[in-house]
């Protein structure tokens, strides 16, 4: 074998493998938040850097379609411009970075502040599938938990936390439920973004590549986030707006300035970001 | 500062660009060629054949030069480029009793049919370094014997005669499960845990095969056998309607011997474990031999305490191409999720604060 017979299909795998692929995510919209088992692939990048994502984004990729990829909600963090070259190469489809264009949206972490449209699809990177994997390790139990929706280990977790903390001290990959059946993680997204996944209007699809697992939620689907009566879920919630925008409606990352303590806080939706501060000069 | 802290794609090249560099090193040096890594660094090629699973010695070289002799990191090149090969069908199943020997040896016979061939082997070397080798020398050719004109019959073959091992499992017909187009399972059949274990992290299985024997499930091991030499593949072409050979290709058997007391239904006899890898990989079979007997615990009526019995333990973290992926995935940036646990510490020690604070003041 040598070099120059190493030819690659469009978005780099094979049509057969693609099929394989589509039926997972054929199966996994019809049983929302149930999580498909698929014969998962190795990729050019390692498992836990998006895999899954990445072979999600390739079976429902066609030449017409317009990709944005964030992680962190970032165009420009490096495993985004990675991803986003990667399929700018094997596929040569158009990329943007401003979420009304994209017909495909690749996260990593995160979910958009503008709200998702019809026909849109929201790919996440999903490193662990199994919201049970840390109350239950072993996926023979877990899938039978799943399987008889015994959950009340997961509710347990959430009252001790209220019992020790007084509040659920959950902060990201919050579980959610999916049309009153499956919990399901949400990716470790902050739990910021859990009431976005509720009622899109954009189709969300989860793949993880090295647990061999893809989960959907279709669109304008019930995704609730895991509560109590008396405590209910609480959206994250931040003191001061963006200094960089000035908007108070996205999640803000911290960044120090400098050795004495000084921050700044800033969207981490550099999209949103950009736009609200062309807005603004306009 | 904002755009300092993100990663850019210019960033990105150069460090590429700096990669390729160091990864060619002093340019006074001479560069290393694909033939120098195959011949010289045989066993190296040889695991990452292995654990790559692709049986190509030109690209295995390729990818240990271009991953700078990690091995892991060519490891993940090849099997990178093993998933994107088509695939025509499964080969006929491996006649190993028709090996050409290079290597063969039994610990459990002092002599047996076929002999004990030694071979090129470390064994018995003195871990001595030697400065001859510090410049290029010549090697005088080693003496060789003619090979046997008999058969060289497996160990396994010699017992089973008496009916003191289990009988290797019937051949079925049944379609083996393949790892790589399908999900791995639980419970796992033993077809599908010596595939997980044929590609596994030499180190993983040898610790495992090495807790084994201190205790953690112990399986009473004798290496019944080892043999390393070259197999003819054979592939069943439906154009012609029989078995067309594909070429010979080196491999390494090792069976291990292991003591069981019987069930109800069986009597006691000697059981197996069986390992087999890409060219000489001697450790690697060894070990995979010991897990996998280790694993049939369950199938045995054995208690099942230790690590190396429990399958989806030892199945699910045996991948070196997963685990390495998935430990250096937190080299990625994790601030959004960091800023949220950061919001929620605040909050705790606020909330810790507001109620130690009152209690201080009235022991006061």
């Amino acid at each position: 074998m040598s070099a120059a017979d190493l030819a690659y299909n469009f978005a780099y795998i094979d049509e057969q493998t693609k099929r394989m692929i589509r039926r997972a995510i054929l199966k996994a919209i019809a049983i929302p938040g149930y999580q498909v088992p698929f014969a998962s692939r190795e990729m050019p990048m390692p498992y836990g850097w998006g895999t899954g994502g990445i072979q999600v984004t390739a079976a429902i990729l066609g030449p017409q379609d317009v990709l944005k990829v964030i992680d962190q909600g970032a165009d420009d963090t490096t495993n985004a411009v990675s991803i986003r070259k990667f399929f700018a190469k094997t596929a040569g489809v158009r990329t943007t970075t401003h979420t009304n264009e994209a017909t495909i949206i690749q996260t990593r972490h995160r979910v958009p502040e503008q709200p998702l449209q019809d026909g849109q699809i929201l790919v996440y990177q999903v490193p662990i599938p199994e919201p049970l994997r840390w109350l239950e390790p072993r996926e023979t139990e877990t899938r039978r938990m799943h399987a008889l929706a015994e959950y009340g280990v997961m509710h347990v977790k959430l009252y001790e936390d209220i019992a020790r903390h007084g509040h659920i001290a959950t902060s990201y990959a919050y579980p959610v439920q999916v049309e009153n059946r499956y919990v399901m993680d949400p990716s470790p997204t902050p739990k910021f973004d859990n009431p976005k996944m509720n009622d899109c209007a954009a189709l969300q699809l989860f793949g993880a590549g090295r647990e061999k697992r893809i989960y959907a939620v279709p669109p304008h689907t019930k995704v609730t986030s895991l509560d109590f009566d008396d405590h209910p879920f609480e959206p994250t919630r931040f003191d001061a707006p963006c200094a960089l925008c000035g908007s108070r409606a996205g999640f803000l990352d911290e960044i120090i300035t400098d050795d004495r303590g000084s921050r700044m806080f800033v969207c981490s939706d550099t999209d949103f970001c950009d736009t609200n501060r062309r807005a603004a000069r306009a | 500062m904002y755009v300092a802290v993100k990663g850019g794609e210019r960033a990105i090249e150069n460090a590429h660009a700096l990669l390729a560099q160091a990864r060619r090193g002093d340019p006074d040096v001479p560069e290393l060629s694909l033939d120098q890594i195959a011949e010289q660094l045989k066993l190296g090629v040889d695991r990452v054949m292995n654990e790559g699973s692709l049986y190509d010695r030109s690209l295995a070289a390729l990818a240990i030069k271009q991953a700078r002799g990690d091995f892991i990191e060519a490891i993940f090149l090849l099997r990178a480029f093993r998933t994107t090969l088509p695939r025509f069908g499964s080969s006929e199943p491996l006649d190993t009793s028709k090996m050409d020997i290079r290597r063969r040896i039994s610990a459990t016979f002092k002599d047996l049919p076929g002999g004990q061939v030694l071979g090129p082997t470390f064994d018995y070397t003195h871990r001595l370094l030697d400065p001859s080798l510090m410049q290029p020398q010549a090697v005088a050719a080693a003496p060789r014997a003619p090979a046997p004109e008999t058969p060289t019959p497996r160990v396994t073959d010699l017992l089973g005669a008496e009916d003191l091992v289990e009988n290797s499992p019937p051949d079925d017909d049944k379609t083996t499960a393949d790892l790589t187009r399908d999900p791995l399972t639980f419970p796992a059949e033993r077809p599908l845990r010596l595939q997980n274990l044929a590609r596994a992290d030499e180190g993983f299985l040898l610790s495992l095969a090495y807790s084994t024997q201190r205790g953690y499930g112990r399986t009473h091991p004798f290496a019944g056998e080892i043999r390393f030499g070259e197999v003819e593949v054979e592939f069943f072409a439906e154009d012609v309607g029989f078995a067309v050979p594909l070429g010979r290709i080196e491999f390494t058997e090792c069976q291990t011997i292991n003591q069981f007391k019987g069930t109800a239904s069986e009597p006691p006899r000697f059981t197996r474990g069986y390992g087999l890898s890409f060219g000489q990989c001697e450790r690697k079979a060894l070990s995979m031999a010991l897990v996998d007997r280790a694993l049939r615990a369950r199938e045995l009526e054995e208690e099942v305490n230790a690590p190396a019995q429990d399958e989806e333990f030892v199945l699910s973290h045996s991948d070196n191409v997963q685990a390495t992926g998935f430990v250096e995935h937190l080299k990625l940036p994790h601030h959004v999720d960091f800023q949220a646990e950061l919001g929620l510490v605040r909050r705790l020690r606020a909330d810790f604060a507001a109620t130690t604070k009152p209690k201080r003041e009235a022991a006061e």
